[in-house]
């Protein structure tokens, strides 16, 4: 389903990835682990085509096409969907209101009709019961004056409404207790499927607790350095990124 | 004499001398010849049919413009104005209808589309005869008869000059003097025509004074006069303007809006002002220099103004509040959009006068491409104003790197008591808050105009339902092209 070979990603003239090749196929889920400034969020800000990420080199294939080529509105029409590590604030925007205006964006950059607001009404409140999104925040405005608990729920919550071919999560783990934690490892393992593949990008061993993947590949510098199966990470708590660090450098 | 002098003057002399005899329908001329003098401000007169003192009010007027100086204190720049090279009076022409919306300038078609304007209105705004689809006139009949029955007299104001007099006469000017400004004196001496409006005792006006006056009120004119007058206990909402663009070949507008609450008395004054911006460089658009300002002369009165200003290539306007009774209540809800050229200086005046005033001022400028966007406010509470409140946020929000955001409160305490707050924000669309839309799906100009419509959500809500939907479509298209 996703295919990246040799990928050399810049931002602002300075390079960031260094030659990154990856291949994930549907149904798969893959964690990407790495310390701090070793591409992790470049990686994702450029699969959904964020501005000011510049590909120098090689090339990344989603589902046969060239995902370089579309715009950001366009590869998340057609599945790409990105759970980010800091969702944004937008003022006096309902959350309610955005995830119609969103959905029905989606739907019809892929030729189907608008949903109206019951519909959607419907919809948000089956998914959002089982991620303990209460009516009240729906209400509210975007991600404002919500904890950091509440705003990554609601990225999974988006990612349920949207039913992405391909989810990449940026560090979802980030700023939640272990509860919040369980919460959203719920939500992303029920969305397994055999047609979707999923990212999953974290510094920490333990998110992986919960969403267990079928492949781990360590990014530093820039590059992969390390693969392997969920065992992988269990070695990486252990002996930390240094040895491994140490071998790309 | 000049030759367009000689030309007024004889114009003016066979006029007066139709209506000596009665005849006021067969008028030849389309329009007064060029400049102004004092015979052009009798042409005017003569020809709307105005009594003498009407006549008298205007020459007074005139004869103080001569000797005013046009304002240079907005921070707005424009080539200077050749008054003596303008028309000021010109008949409402006769433009052929159109037989169906295939002869429109499609372009006109398709923003009406994206305004969610329904077509019998579409048919009326652009000129097409609507009586096949929608008969007007019948509707007009129908509210007409609906206001007789509250007696609300809702009526273009040269009619009310003479059917009712002692009402203008004893209201007109009297919230905005003759001698006020430049281009409310201006408007004094030359108005062609505007609204008139008389709430009686008691009386809550049935319907807004809206749907109505879209319809019918296409040719509004060049200096409009607006006269509200809601006596004790009365409440009127009347809205001013259409979301759909307006075109019009007289650059200068110079209107004037006198707003009276009797005791006990509310108005509700929105505005939707979309008139001709010019172009992405800045050539041609209207210039809308508007004096507005309401009087709560009764206690317990309240007014309030909500305005969206989107269009013109100059904006000069400040509705504002004279809160002289005790207890009275002034509202200014603004949103103010500028892109490419255009400038705005805009703001209010709420003026405290009265024990217990209150006034809350909330503004939302947006500035985009080259533009500058001012508010410009005056909170002034007077000695005798025991207990005055005010509560004023302006927010100003910058899209781009070229445009321009300037915030100039004045603030004047003459009693100890009065308490004033004043909040102000800038910031400006971020990339990341556009790169969270995108990713979720929601293309650029959507996602600028869900951003801002939320930025604004404060005054649109202040809106009569069925415009603040068309508002909020409105504030989308007026940014198209803003970013990228």
């Amino acid at each position: 389903m996703l295919e990246i070979k040799d990928l050399h990603v810049a931002v602002g003239g300075k390079e960031i990835l260094k030659g990154l090749t990856l291949a994930i196929a549907a149904g798969q889920v893959h964690a990407i682990m790495g310390p701090n400034g070793s591409g992790k969020s470049t990686l994702s800000y450029v699969l959904a085509g964020r501005a000011g990420y510049e590909i120098t080199q090689g090339s990344i294939r989603y589902n046969g096409e060239d995902l370089n080529a579309l715009a950001p509105e366009e590869r998340a029409a057609k599945g790409v969907f990105l759970a980010m590590q800091y969702p944004v604030e937008i003022p006096g925007v309902t959350t309610l209101n955005f995830l119609k205006t969103a959905l029905n964006a989606q739907r019809r950059a892929r030729g189907e009709s608008d949903l109206d607001a019951m519909s959607v009404l419907k919809l948000v409140r089956k998914k959002a019961a089982a991620l303990k999104i209460s009516e009240d925040m729906l209400k509210r405005a975007l991600n404002v004056g919500f904890s950091g608990g509440e705003k990554k729920r609601l990225e999974i919550l988006q990612m349920a409404m949207f039913v992405p071919k391909l989810a990449i999560l940026d560090e979802t783990d980030s700023g939640l207790d272990i509860d919040a934690l369980k919460l959203v490892a719920e939500g992303v393992n029920a969305l397994r499927a055999p047609d979707r593949a999923m990212v999953v990008i974290t510094h920490y061993q333990r998110l992986l607790n919960f969403i267990v993947p079928d492949r781990i590949h360590v990014l530093a510098h820039g590059k992969i350095v390390a693969e392997g199966g969920k065992e992988l990470a269990h070695e990486l708590e252990a002996k930390g990124y240094e040895h491994l660090v140490g071998k790309a450098a | 004499m000049s030759s367009a002098a000689r030309e007024t003057k004889k114009q003016v002399a066979e006029i007066g001398e139709k209506y000596k005899y009665g005849f006021v329908t067969d008028i030849e001329m389309e329009r007064a010849p060029r400049g102004l003098t004092q015979d052009t401000v009798r042409y005017i007169s003569a020809k709307k049919g105005e009594p003498q003192w009407m006549l008298d009010w205007r020459l007074g007027a005139f004869e103080r413009w001569q000797q005013m100086k046009e304002p240079n204190w907005a921070r707005v720049h424009y080539q200077k104005i050749d008054y003596q090279n303008a028309y000021y009076y010109a008949a409402p022409k006769n433009t052929p209808l159109k037989q169906s919306l295939d002869e429109v300038d499609p372009k006109l078609l398709e923003t009406y589309k994206k305004l969610g304007i329904p077509l019998h209105e579409q048919m009326a705004l652009a000129g097409v005869a609507v009586d096949a689809v929608f008969d007007s006139v019948s509707v007009a009949t129908t509210f007409k008869a609906k206001l007789n029955e509250a007696g609300v007299i809702f009526c273009p104001i040269s009619e009310a000059i003479r059917d009712h007099s002692d009402l203008v006469k004893k209201y007109l000017g009297t919230v905005v003097p003759v001698t006020d400004n430049f281009f409310a004196t201006l408007n004094s001496a030359v108005f062609s025509d505007g609204t008139f409006v008389y709430v009686p005792k008691g009386v809550r006006c049935p319907m807004e004074l809206s749907t109505y006056f879209r319809i019918n009120a296409s040719e509004t004119g060049q200096f409009e006069r607006t006269l509200i007058i809601a006596d004790v206990g009365s409440y009127v909402s009347y809205l001013e303007g259409c979301t759909a663009p307006k075109r019009d070949e007289n650059q200068l507008h110079a209107a004037v809006v006198e707003l009276v609450a009797l005791e006990g008395a509310e108005i509700k004054y929105s505005t939707v002002q979309n008139w001709y911006p010019g172009d992405e460089n800045g050539l041609g658009g209207i210039y809308n220099f508007v004096t507005k300002r309401g009087d709560c002369r009764g206690d317990r009165s309240k007014i309030s103004w909500t305005q969206v200003e989107t269009g013109s290539a100059i904006t000069w306007k400040y509705p504002s509040c004279i809160l002289r009774g005790d207890d009275t209540v002034g509202e200014f809800y603004s949103i103010a959009i500028a892109n490419n050229f255009q400038q705005a200086d805009t703001g209010t005046k709420m003026i405290h006068l009265g024990k217990n005033t209150r006034s809350r001022i909330i503004s939302k400028g947006i500035s985009a491409g080259k533009a500058n966007n001012t508010y410009r406010g005056l909170v002034s509470v007077h000695p005798k104003a025991a207990n005055a409140r005010n509560y004023t946020q302006c927010d100003s929000l910058l899209i781009g790197g070229k445009c321009g955001a300037h915030t100039v409160p004045y603030i004047e305490a003459r009693n100890p008591t009065a308490k004033i707050e004043h909040e102000a924000t800038t910031s400006k669309i971020a990339e990341d808050q556009l790169f969270y839309c995108l990713q979720r799906g929601i293309p650029q100009e959507e996602a600028v105009a869900l951003i801002v419509n939320g930025f604004c959500k404060e005054v649109l809500q202040q809106l009569p339902m069925e415009f603040a939907v068309e508002a909020q479509k409105l504030v989308g298209i007026s940014l198209e092209g803003s970013v990228g």
